[in-house]
């Protein structure tokens, strides 16, 4: 039984380090809001699974909120956005995306090389599951290096925090509740304040191309 | 006694209460000036007085404080388990009494002065001046190195926002920061001077400073960093540019404030650390003290003598009293390190004595600026002229200010600078044939500059004061108020007793001089009674009563032989006017021509540029300009070095997200590998 819950998870696990490999490849804007909420519902499945296998109940309440925050809320507000700015296709990134790919996969190896000695202290189910959790966040943060225009930036942010949620469930069997409800609700707040800056970036520059943003230095 | 009841009687109340009971009324004061942001009326007729009379409360305090056994108390305000130490001891009471007899003086002369439309309202004005006021007294205070510090930079900060008090003036805002910016470099001397103090001990009360032995070479590097600190705040070459720029530009008693208190807060400063926490001091010390102090000097009074605005050349004047009294105390580390305990009191004595008189002359001269600039609108000394016929109030106060000023008898700054020049003569006691040598040239760079002020001071009179007035519109030049009379009587009296009675106040410094090098003048002074003779009667003394006695009568004697003599009548003429008949206001010498011979003898000083008139200018315009050679040896290399750097950093600033976030993601995969390592 518990063998076959530790290769559930291993497969919900690598399911999240593909997603995120996808979505580093990825030029559409849509395509990668769709590959963000089916990140996010890989991230419920994995809580839902890590929860019974190991018996913790708050892991359900956690589950929950990543379902209605991650999978259905976020990707929404997204969906209204590039609706309203009309910015589905046709992104450009600063690096081609055969470099980024083999950048992501140096990175990847220094993630597992990372978690190594870290999941041997661990005594949770999943803990083989921590290099690739932190590998998700390490791709994360180079998709929001690599895109040029704000909306993937925005998704990078958010996938990231799927990253470090996963580790967290992971390593430890999830955060204290009172730090998970931060967090959503952080992310939230983050995501409405990230929807006003898109909305003044493309008012004032007529393009949500952040290169623009070079002009407010100061000479 | 124990919890509310001391607190309630205010008979069991030490003198610390009381000092702390004036901090909290100048607080409480301040705090009134909010409420009361625009009325001119309250701030004036209320605020202002009530602050003088909280000066006089400190004045008196700190007057039987001297005297009286060192007394603490912990106050737990601040950080939490951090709390304020104050100690009030001798020397702190002796420059609380300096705080409190001048603030006395200034804030009844502020009451008259402040006026709506100088940019800042005047209650905020009220504001920053007590938390001036209240920041020096506890910087006095403070018996530890954190509440030293926060009191330090209240201090330098409340002072920046009198400064710039009438910040909308560009010149104004360039003096304020120039000020601020050399306060904060100061004050992280002085912030690692007090680490090294610690000794590692990490208790920063002065208690345990006092109880290290610290080894001579970190001595040394803390005693560096304290004269740089302190010398900051002082205006030591070469750290003075700010003074120059900051005294203009502040309203005139808190130029007054500044220079007459402030500056002496960070000779307390020196003293506190240097005779106080550390235990022992290096004679090589007292050379650089000397060299810093005379240089400071003779570079101040040398462009005092140059300068043709009022209060920039009372700000030189300031920078060369501040030299006198580092060499003053550069002369007693001397003493003090050779075992000659009675020189090093005599020396540090002439430091105080000149600290107190500095005060009351210096905050005499610019609260009367203040009053000239506000009955005629002018800085400028050759747009002036003949004022005495206009203002015979100010005018003579002030005479009496420039007369102690310029060290004349009978008045303090003859005194102090007289003790100052006795401690020199003292030198051939010492022990080392160099110093012997080197001592009377210091004694005659002294002489020189007593002589310089000499010369400084009656063009400061005589051109204001003395002569026609340059400006049609002077004649309209009113006097001073009635709170303006009061507070400059006030300072006054404080130039006239510290003249009149040398032999008592000498025996009020001795506590301060027994606590520092464990010595006093007291007993010798008291002994020869009237007559002031610091050592010896029979080397040299002076009494005051005496020689104003002889002053009197020979003026009595000279001004009854010439009406014996002369026949008697009285004839009205224009004097110098040379068989010209037809003078002007514009005949007159002026303060450039007067300042002229300085300029050439000491040309080398300056670096200045002049513009001659032709013959054949429609308009002949004379004008010359005399700025200060640190500016460009020292200053503005550093200013252009530090550009440059601050240009390497700009580079890493590109404006670009990604490039900030691989910033970020360059960190994050650094601190991964290193803890993975």
């Amino acid at each position: 039984m518990s063998e076959f819950v530790a290769q559930l998870i291993n497969l919900l696990a690598s399911t999240l380090l593909i997603l995120a490999f996808a979505m580093i490849s990825q030029r559409r804007i849509l395509s990668l809001i769709h590959l963000f909420t089916a990140q996010g519902a890989t991230l419920v499945a994995a809580t839902l699974v890590v929860g019974y296998a190991t018996d913790q109940p708050h892991l359900y309440l956690s589950a929950g909120i990543t379902l209605v925050v991650k999978v259905i809320l976020i990707p929404l507000l997204l969906h209204r956005v590039i609706n309203r700015l009309n910015v589905r296709w046709d992104i450009e990134t600063l690096i081609n995306i055969p470099t980024t790919m083999i950048i992501g996969i140096v990175l990847v190896i220094f993630a597992f090389d990372l978690a190594l000695p870290i999941s041997r202290l661990s005594a949770s189910i999943a803990r083989g599951t921590l290099g690739i959790a932190l590998a998700c966040v390490l791709l994360s943060f180079l998709m929001m290096i690599t895109r040029a225009k704000a909306v993937p930036q925005v998704i990078g942010f958010l996938s990231m925090e799927n990253g470090l949620f996963f580790a967290a469930t992971s390593a430890t069997y999830g955060m204290p509740m009172v730090v998970e409800l931060g967090i959503a609700l952080d992310v939230l707040v983050g995501i409405l304040i990230l929807g006003v800056f898109m909305f003044q970036i493309r008012e004032q520059f007529d393009s949500l191309d952040i290169s623009h943003l070079e002009k407010l230095k100061e000479d | 006694m124990t919890g509310a009841s001391v607190f309630l009687d205010p008979a069991s109340w030490r003198h610390i209460d009381w000092v702390l009971l004036a901090v909290s009324a100048w607080l409480l004061i301040g705090v009134a000036g909010v409420f009361g942001l625009h009325r001119l009326a309250l701030v004036a007729r209320v605020l202002f007085p009530a602050g003088g009379a909280c000066g006089l409360l400190l004045f008196g305090v700190a007057l039987s404080a001297i005297v009286s056994a060192p007394e603490v108390a912990v106050l737990p305000l601040g950080l939490p388990g951090l709390p304020f130490h104050f100690r009030l001891d001798s020397l702190s009471a002796f420059f609380l009494m300096i705080i409190g007899g001048v603030a006395a003086g200034v804030s009844a002369f502020a009451a008259g002065y402040f006026r709506k439309g100088e940019g800042t309202p005047p209650g905020l004005l009220a504001l920053e001046y007590h938390i001036f006021l209240a920041s020096m007294t506890l910087v006095v205070l403070a018996d530890d190195a954190y509440a030293f510090m926060v009191m330090w930079e209240t201090m330098a900060l409340s002072s920046f926002f009198l400064v710039t008090a009438n910040h909308r003036i560009v010149e104004i805002q360039r003096a304020g920061y120039l000020y601020l910016l050399i306060a904060h470099v100061g004050a992280l001397g002085i912030l690692l001077c007090f680490g090294i103090l610690q000794a590692d001990t990490g208790d920063y009360t002065f208690a345990n400073m006092r109880s290290q032995e610290i080894l001579p070479a970190r001595a040394s590097i803390a005693f560096l960093l304290a004269l740089f600190g302190f010398g900051a705040k002082a205006g030591i070459v070469p750290l003075h540019v700010w003074l120059p720029e900051a005294h203009p530009a502040a309203p005139s008693p808190v130029s007054a404030l500044m220079s007459a208190v402030m500056l002496k807060t960070a000779v307390y400063g020196v003293l506190r650390v240097v005779f106080d926490l550390l235990g022992t001091q290096l004679w090589w010390w007292s050379l650089v003290l000397l060299a810093v102090g005379l240089s400071t000097a003779l570079f101040g009074v040398v462009f005092a003598a140059v300068q043709v605005d009022m209060k920039r050349l009372l700000a030189y004047s300031s920078i060369e009293n501040i030299g006198l009294l580092f060499t003053g105390v550069g002369l007693a580390v001397l003493f003090s390190t050779h075992g000659m305990h009675l020189m090093a009191a005599l020396a540090l004595t002439a430091v105080l004595y000149h600290a107190a008189s500095h005060a009351f002359f210096k905050g005499l001269l610019f609260v009367g600026t203040g009053a000239v600039l506000h009955a005629t609108l002018e800085r400028n000394l050759g747009k002036l002229g003949g004022l005495i016929r206009y203002m015979p109030w100010v005018a003579w106060a002030m005479l009496i200010g420039v007369l102690a000023s310029a060290g004349l008898p009978p008045f303090g700054g003859f005194v102090s600078e007289w003790l100052l020049l006795q401690s020199f003569l003292f030198s051939p006691d010492l022990p080392s044939s160099f110093l012997n040598m080197l001592i009377p040239v210091v004694a005659a760079l002294i002489a020189l500059v007593a002589a310089l002020a000499g010369y400084t001071m009656v063009k400061f009179f005589g051109v204001i004061f003395l002569g026609q007035p340059r400006e049609e519109k002077l004649a309209q030049a009113h006097d001073a108020g009635r709170w303006e009379r009061v507070g400059m009587a006030w300072l006054v009296a404080g130039c006239i007793a510290l003249g009149l009675f040398p032999v008592q106040f000498i025996a009020l410094i001795d506590p301060v001089t027994q606590l520092l090098v464990g010595s006093g003048l007291a007993r010798t002074v008291s002994g020869s009674g009237w007559l002031l003779a610091p050592v010896a009667i029979e080397r040299a003394s002076y009494g005051p009563a005496i020689f104003l006695l002889g002053v009197a009568a020979s003026f009595a004697l000279a001004f009854l032989l010439v009406r014996i003599f002369y026949h008697g009548r009285v004839r009205r003429s224009a004097p110098w006017d040379c068989g010209f008949p037809w003078q002007n206001a514009r005949m007159q010498d002026t303060a450039e021509g007067f300042g002229q011979p300085i300029r050439q003898i000491f040309e080398p000083f300056f670096r200045w540029e002049r513009e001659l008139p032709t013959a054949f200018d429609a308009e002949p315009r004379y004008r010359v300009s005399v700025t200060d050679h640190f500016w460009h040896w020292l200053y503005l290399p550093l200013a252009t070095v530090v550009e440059r750097l601050a240009r390497l950093i700009g580079l890493l600033q590109q404006g670009r997200i990604a490039v900030y976030l691989l910033y970020s993601f360059v960190t994050l995969i650094t601190v991964l590998v290193v803890v993975e390592l």
